[in-house]
């Protein structure tokens, strides 16, 4: 028994002592390192694989290196958990002493890292997190996007609308959650500035299995649907609105997710004519573009997606910032400065560059999903070019207004 | 059994505390990645304990813990972030709110046994999560409460410092520890015994064997939500992940893998599970697969957790 207690001693002190082992000191011809974090476990994992993948892809492209320093990237998997999220930030910051902190995918896993990032004064950029606030009302100073901002493609979106169809009247369907919110609440926004109205809005929960009670509550007068889901839902719902005799008879519109291009594969006749508004879109005609999907569908093995194009752009975004500074990532402040000044005339979604709230200004594609050589693709019907997050209202005066929430806008025209 | 039992108790009191020192004695030498580890390691150890008391000590399995510790940590939250409540605030008000759900859940719960009980505390977590999300104007929902400060005490170090939190959180720790000891060796905490063995026996000698289990449950609460009041300081962050079923789940995963009703058992398997997630998971995306071993291995090996194993003297 007493043997048993001291080798249990001994085993955790020597675990304690082993966490104690100093890290090596950084110098100036050590490699750069990223931290990345994305959702590898979970219902999230095909997503933060694909993140991971275009992230990796660009690297690969440059040779890996920069300024005379070899990159490294350090991948942790934040599980879609916003306190894992935390520890794996530490890990990074902390232990692995990483010049960046970039990745990411849930809202709620930004507003943690948050205040974390800028109490480390450790720059750090999301390609994927779009919570409107984190360039909105609460912007970080440690943080840039180089992704969206939730609402971004919703405001040119009911521009469109109006101005491109006769949809007045128009019923909301979306996931019961911010993002849900700030997709629908983005568009409500200017479309009813315009004379539209939204004459409904349903929030489904987001373990919905069946979404017969909430179709048949969607009212059949309006002129149009317009639909927010991601991923399994994204399929469900678009099977079943077919299902249930909707799609004739309702024209569907919907948040970017309904039909990007990690769902688009699995889908068939049901998402034909659907219109969304996203950043980007896998058919986009660019070069940038066109090298980009080749590049990834022989690395990966299946056809790009945003969430991939927004880390491999991102990826070449930290590059370009770390060029600029010439691989000195060690000056913190310059660095970020350099992140906040990367303005890049092409990339694969378009021109990009930051505004005073550190979200990008650029293109937001209108989209229709058709049928192309036997595959479904979001073909770009309308560009909108450099959009601010912001849409065409004062940073000041958008932001008194309350972030787009449950209750706001409110549904004036809902019975 | 008597015999025995006792020199397990001070087996399990020895290895706890030399657990304590030893972390206590290695803290100023640690980076402070691997200190905020520890430092959640505590705060689990302080779940875990809180669970055990119901778990093994009164043999009711709740899958609802993470409604009182996400409850405490709610409060902590909101009260910080809109009220710059100070530490007394924050530490009563978690704790209070934390006790109230667990008196009124535990009313509901108590008159199950098994697996309805197990069903039911499932069915009231859920609610709490519910409300954390769905109750937006309150808890922000999904988004989460971010921001939250580390109180601000009449000390001389800071406890925004990763050093000072820990110590701090430590001797929080070991509080507990000493009050769910002294609680569980209590008449109190024999007579919960005698309820896990025998119920009937217990009811026809003449306990109230309902508020036994009721007081349990409560106290049991009690204990989450300080350890919750602490999670949200720790993590300046608190949202309805923390509220969540697999957070009861992996709280029960501790109790079980440590060893039920030894109290340093369940601190163990916190500390087992805090590291296993966080290191194995930097070597290889299937730590879950890990994870699920050790599991299968310690169900096997050590039915009655690591600190049971150690008690046959294997």
């Amino acid at each position: 028994m007493i043997r048993v207690r001291i080798a249990a001693s001994a085993v955790l002190l020597a675990f304690l002592a082993s966490l104690a082992a100093p890290p090596g000191a950084p110098a100036q011809s050590a490699p750069i390192k990223i931290g990345f974090l994305a959702p590898l476990t979970g219902p999230f994992a095909q997503i933060g694989k694909d993140m991971v993948n275009g992230n990796q892809l660009y690297l690969t492209e440059i040779g890996g290196q920069v300024a005379g320093r070899k990159i490294e990237v350090v991948v942790e998997d934040d599980e879609g958990n916003p306190a894992t999220a935390l520890n794996k930030s530490r890990k990074l910051v902390d232990q692995d002493k990483v010049a960046i902190v970039t990745g990411g995918m849930l809202a709620n896993v930004g507003y943690a890292l948050q205040p974390y990032i800028d109490g480390q004064k450790i720059p750090a950029t999301f390609p994927v997190i779009a919570a409107d606030d984190l360039t909105q009302r609460k912007p970080a100073k440690w943080i840039v996007r180089t992704g969206w901002s939730t609402s971004q493609p919703m405001h040119p979106f009911a521009d469109w609308a109006l101005k491109n169809t006769k949809y007045r009247k128009i019923a909301a369907i979306g996931m019961d959650y911010a993002f849900g919110y700030e997709i629908i609440g983005g568009f409500q926004q200017v479309f009813e500035e315009g004379g539209g109205q939204i004459v409904q809005r349903i929030w489904a929960p987001l373990n919905t299995n069946d979404f017969a009670p909430f179709l048949a509550q969607i009212r059949r007068d309006s002129d149009a649907v317009l639909a927010l889901f991601t991923g399994r839902l994204a399929l469900q719902f678009l099977k079943q609105y077919q299902e249930a005799g909707l799609k004739d008879k309702l024209p569907l519109l919907g948040g970017g997710t309904i039909t990007d291009e990690t769902v688009l594969p699995q889908m068939g006749d049901e998402a034909i004519g659907v219109i969304t508004a996203l950043h980007y879109s896998q058919a986009l005609d660019n070069a940038t573009n066109q090298k980009f999907n080749k590049a990834f569908e022989a690395s990966a093995g299946k056809i790009a997606s945003y969430y991939s194009e927004a880390t491999y752009t991102n990826a070449r975004w930290i590059v370009e910032a770390m060029k600029a500074v010439n691989g000195k990532v060690e000056d913190r402040d310059a660095f970020l400065t350099a992140l906040r000044r990367v303005d890049l005339k092409e990339s694969a979604r378009g021109p990009l560059k930051v505004d005073d709230f550190g979200n990008p200004i650029q293109n937001i594609y209108i989209r229709k999903v058709e049928r192309v050589g036997g595959k479904l693709q979001n073909t770009v019907i309308a560009t909108y070019p450099a959009v601010s997050q912001f849409w065409k209202y004062k940073p000041d005066e958008y932001m008194k207004r309350p972030l787009y929430s449950r209750d706001y806008p409110p549904c004036r025209y809902c019975q | 059994m008597i015999p025995t039992f006792e020199k397990t108790k001070r087996r399990a009191i020895v290895v706890g505390i030399a657990a304590l020192v030893a972390a206590a004695a290695v803290a100023p030498t640690l980076p402070s990645y691997p200190l905020t580890l520890l430092t959640q390691v505590a705060i689990m150890a302080i779940l875990a304990m809180s669970l055990d008391i119901l778990l093994g000590y009164t043999g009711l399995a709740s899958l609802g813990h993470a409604a009182y510790f996400g409850a405490a940590a709610y409060a902590v939250g909101i009260l910080a972030t809109e009220r710059q409540a100070g530490f007394v605030t924050c530490l009563l008000a978690g704790v209070i709110l934390a006790t109230a759900i667990a008196a009124l859940f535990g009313l509901i719960a108590i008159r199950a046994t098994g697996t309805y009980f197990l069903m039911i505390t499932l069915a009231l977590g859920m609610v709490v999560w519910g409300l954390a999300f769905r109750w937006v104007s309150l808890t922000k929902g999904d988004n989460g409460i971010a921001g939250v400060p580390r109180p601000d005490l009449p000390l001389p170090w800071n406890l925004a410092a990763p050093l000072p939190f820990f110590y701090f959180v430590l001797v929080a720790a070991a509080l507990a520890w000493a009050a769910l000891g002294t609680l569980a060796r209590s008449p109190f905490g024999l007579t919960l015994q005698g309820i896990r063995e025998s119920e009937t026996r217990m009811r026809a000698l003449g306990y109230d064997v309902w508020l036994h289990k009721y007081l349990a449950f409560v106290i049991s609460g009690a204990f989450a939500g300080f350890a919750g009041v602490l999670w949200a300081w720790y993590n300046g962050f608190v949202s309805p992940v923390d509220v969540q079923l697999v957070t009861s789940v992996e709280a029960v995963l501790m109790v079980a893998l440590g060893g039920p009703g030894t109290l340093a058992g369940p601190a163990l398997g916190a500390a087992v599970i805090v590291f296993l997630k966080n290191f194995v998971s930097v070597y290889t995306k299937r730590w879950l697969l890990i994870l699920g071993a050790v599991y299968i291995g310690v169900i096997l090996f050590a039915p009655r957790g690591v600190l049971g194993a150690l008690r046959s003297g294997r």
